[in-house]
């Protein structure tokens, strides 16, 4: 594969698609397939059969569209979109590809969801065929590649993505240009890179999204990465919860191979990179780098003690690359239009976008790309559409088990790193839950904190006892038989953990009490003191028919 | 050094373990693919027995006490085969929120069974799941192997009346 031969792909893939007048685009992520969007996109590929239309119109399988709530979502060339369609409407939408596109089925696009978004590691979702390389490569795709392999020598590739400001999109937010360059310093007879999409926090499913719906965009800025630090093989760590993801990974690692994108002496150079997947095996503390590299070795997932850093002795022991997802999904269009197009968009200290997972208690669900420092406010009331249902706002919960919920206060705060992480929570990988009147924050950190215990993987006491003690000091809470002196041990306990755990699991497992314990004191008391549950949640369940 | 090593022969006859011996095989016959060959295991077979752990423990070198650590720490793991029929009630922060716990519950009261058992008629499990993703359509429950959004507790029981009432 040379540069010109990857332009001939993409200027053929381009005419191919040029032929067809009017295009019908059906999301077949995991989100619209649930609602049956399979079916639709059978019904259409029928419909366009029958009406001999197989010149007219081309039908594809597209990957997520954003607005999950509203599935299955259609899309036409000219950019009209259609939400909750069934198989029956298929000859409806095509007859309005020539005239008037059927009213009833329209989903607006003039709105603040889709029109406050910015994508960048979105862009070619909803738009491409997950499932084709052809698709990707003539949306520029691997182009940065190109362009790295050729042109750049990989202390550029480094300082480009240094310039860029990018962090780690994991959560933790790591200067992703110093991870590089430490990697790239380090001295290894071999050199890993491993992809993180171990999308463990319960609410997100932004991973997910990325890699069923462009999935090449994620090899492009491993194979980038592997350049840049001088790996020659990777692994990517993908949950085997995401049985989609997982095929669609494997179908464009296969592609990859096939055209020499992967594999020895790619492009004609002496860079050679191979790739494999790793089904994780539902441990939430796999996220946790050395945790993570435990288990892609082969056994139990326990962290160990941090230094020495996996970019020192990683993977069986050499140095190794660990980035999210999205962190690897950010590189080839920061390669493509250089670190300071990048460093452009967002805050002075967190740069570029971040892709969210809007759900809970708040209209529009869905995944959302935005600039970094736009408010909360703005996600949830603008392009969430607010509570259904009349309730009023309680809390959005941000960063999982390791972040914390934050009240209507905050809700004109900024959203980067640094505001987050001082107002209690976390960026985190990006799922943001919005819970109303109906929740109680109580519950909330019981979940969360019985979610903790039971992901503990018991190395550390702290985390293995303390997750269990602090569990049923809040039980006690909400059964509302606890004393103020249960308030007193769980803060202690709080900050035991916190500042003696091995990992971070343990250190962060105090952040949803904590924050709650801030922000959210009064429902602690009524369970206390006043002995009721003001959101009549803790002890319904039994009641519930 | 016990350089002298013979692969076993597989606990029985079923062709089924030519899947396992490849995936082992890919994977160089090293301990660094216990995971791998535990998901082909599970894949093929349905769950981990105890002839199973033994083969592969002793296939890929590594103590049973390893393979059974691993088999039992991560949740995707199973050690008994599932009924006929399973429901995997979603318990992600977005679906607990939007009503998983009354799921669960419909499913516990009906059944008579908690979360990883199976109805003595070998006919349902209910298993829960850390997170399936499927955020924006809380909350979600997988019938089988098919996800189902917005779920409500007497769809929930719609369904398992029908699992339970005739042999579909």
């Amino acid at each position: 594969m040379t540069p010109e031969e990857l332009e001939q792909i993409a200027e053929d893939e381009r005419a191919s698609q040029g032929e067809f007048p009017h295009r019908v685009n059906v999301c077949v992520a995991a989100g619209c397939i649930s609602c049956q969007s399979l079916s639709v996109k059978e019904a259409v590929d029928k419909e366009i059969a029958s009406r001999g239309w197989q010149k007219k119109c081309q039908s594809k399988g597209v990957g997520c569209m954003g607005l999950c709530a509203e599935g299955p979502l259609v899309s036409t060339g000219t950019g009209t979109l259609y939400q909750h369609v069934t198989p029956a409407d298929a000859g409806e939408i095509l007859d309005g590809l020539d005239t008037h596109p059927p009213d009833r089925l329209i989903c607006r696009t003039d709105v603040p969801f889709f029109q406050r978004q910015k994508k960048i590691v979105l862009e070619n979702s909803g738009v491409v065929d997950p499932e084709r390389i052809e698709e990707y490569v003539g949306a520029s795709g691997y182009g940065a590649l190109m362009r790295v392999l050729t042109d750049m020598t990989p202390s550029e590739v480094v300082q480009e993505v240094t310039k860029s400001g990018l962090r780690g999109r994991g959560g933790a937010g790591y200067p992703t240009g110093l991870k590089w360059s430490t990697v790239a310093k380090a001295v290894g007879k071999q050199k890993y890179v491993i992809c993180n999409a171990d999308e463990g926090d319960p609410g997100a499913f932004m991973d997910r999204s990325v890699l069923e719906s462009d999935p090449h965009r994620v090899l492009e800025g491993m194979l980038i990465a592997a350049y840049a630090v001088g790996a020659s093989e990777g692994y990517i760590y993908v949950r085997a919860e995401y049985p989609l993801a997982i095929k669609r990974l494997r179908t464009a690692i296969r592609q990859a191979e096939r055209i020499g994108l992967l594999g020895a002496s790619i492009c004609g150079t002496r860079f050679s990179f191979h790739v494999d997947l790793r089904l994780g095996a539902g441990a939430f503390v796999c996220g946790e780098e050395t945790a993570l590299i435990a288990s892609v070795e082969g056994k139990r997932g326990a962290p160990r003690p941090r230094p020495p850093y996996p970019a020192q002795a990683g993977l069986f022991g050499e140095p190794t690359l660990i980035n999210n997802v999205e962190t690897y999904a950010n590189i080839a269009p920061i390669i493509r239009n250089g670190g300071e197009w990048y460093a452009q968009i967002g805050t002075e200290k967190s740069k570029g976008t971040k892709v969210f997972a809007l759900a809970g208690r708040v209209l529009n669900t869905g995944l959302v790309e935005v600039p970094m420092g736009i408010t909360l406010r703005e996600i949830v009331f603008e392009m969430g559409g607010g509570i259904p249902g009349g309730r009023r706002f309680k809390a959005v919960q941000t960063g999982g088990p390791s972040g914390g919920c934050l009240p209507a206060e905050y809700l004109d705060m900024p959203v980067d790193y640094e505001s987050l992480a001082k107002a209690g929570s976390i960026m985190g990988s990006g799922g943001m839950i919005v819970m109303d009147e109906t929740s109680c924050m109580v519950d909330v950190a019981k979940y969360f904190m019985d979610f903790c215990m039971t992901e503990s993987c018991g190395k550390c006491v702290p985390c293995r006892v303390g997750t269990f003690q602090m569990n049923e000091l809040l039980a006690r809470i909400t059964a509302r038989t606890a004393s103020t002196q249960d308030v007193t041990m769980l803060e202690e306990l709080c900050d035991l953990l916190r500042n003696t755990s091995l990992c971070g699991l343990g250190q962060s497992a105090p952040n949803p009490v904590l924050s709650t314990l801030r922000y959210f004191a009064d429902e602690y008391t009524a369970h206390i003191q006043e002995k009721r549950c003001p959101a009549g949640v803790c002890g319904a369940e039994s009641k519930e028919s | 050094m016990i350089t002298d090593f013979s692969k076993p022969g597989p606990p029985s006859t079923d062709k089924r373990w030519r899947l396992v011996d490849a995936t082992m095989r890919r994977l160089g016959n090293q301990s660094r693919g216990l995971i791998e060959t535990l998901h082909t295991v599970q894949e093929t077979f349905g769950y981990l027995d105890e002839g199973a752990l033994r083969y592969v423990a002793v296939s890929l070198r590594v103590p049973l006490s390893r393979a059974y650590g691993v088999a039992t720490f991560y949740h995707f793991f199973t050690l008994k085969p599932a009924g006929e029929h399973t429901c995997v009630v979603c318990m992600g922060t977005a679906c607990y929120i939007k009503g998983a716990p009354q799921l669960l519950s419909a499913v516990e009261r009906d059944l008579e069974i908690k979360p990883g058992e199976t109805t003595p008629d070998g006919k349902v499990s209910l298993l829960t799941a850390r997170c399936l993703g499927s955020c924006g359509l809380a909350p979600a429950v997988v019938y089988d192997h098919d996800v189902a959004g917005k779920v409500a507790p007497a769809d929930l029981r719609q369904q398992l009346k029908k699992w339970t009432r005739h042999d579909s």
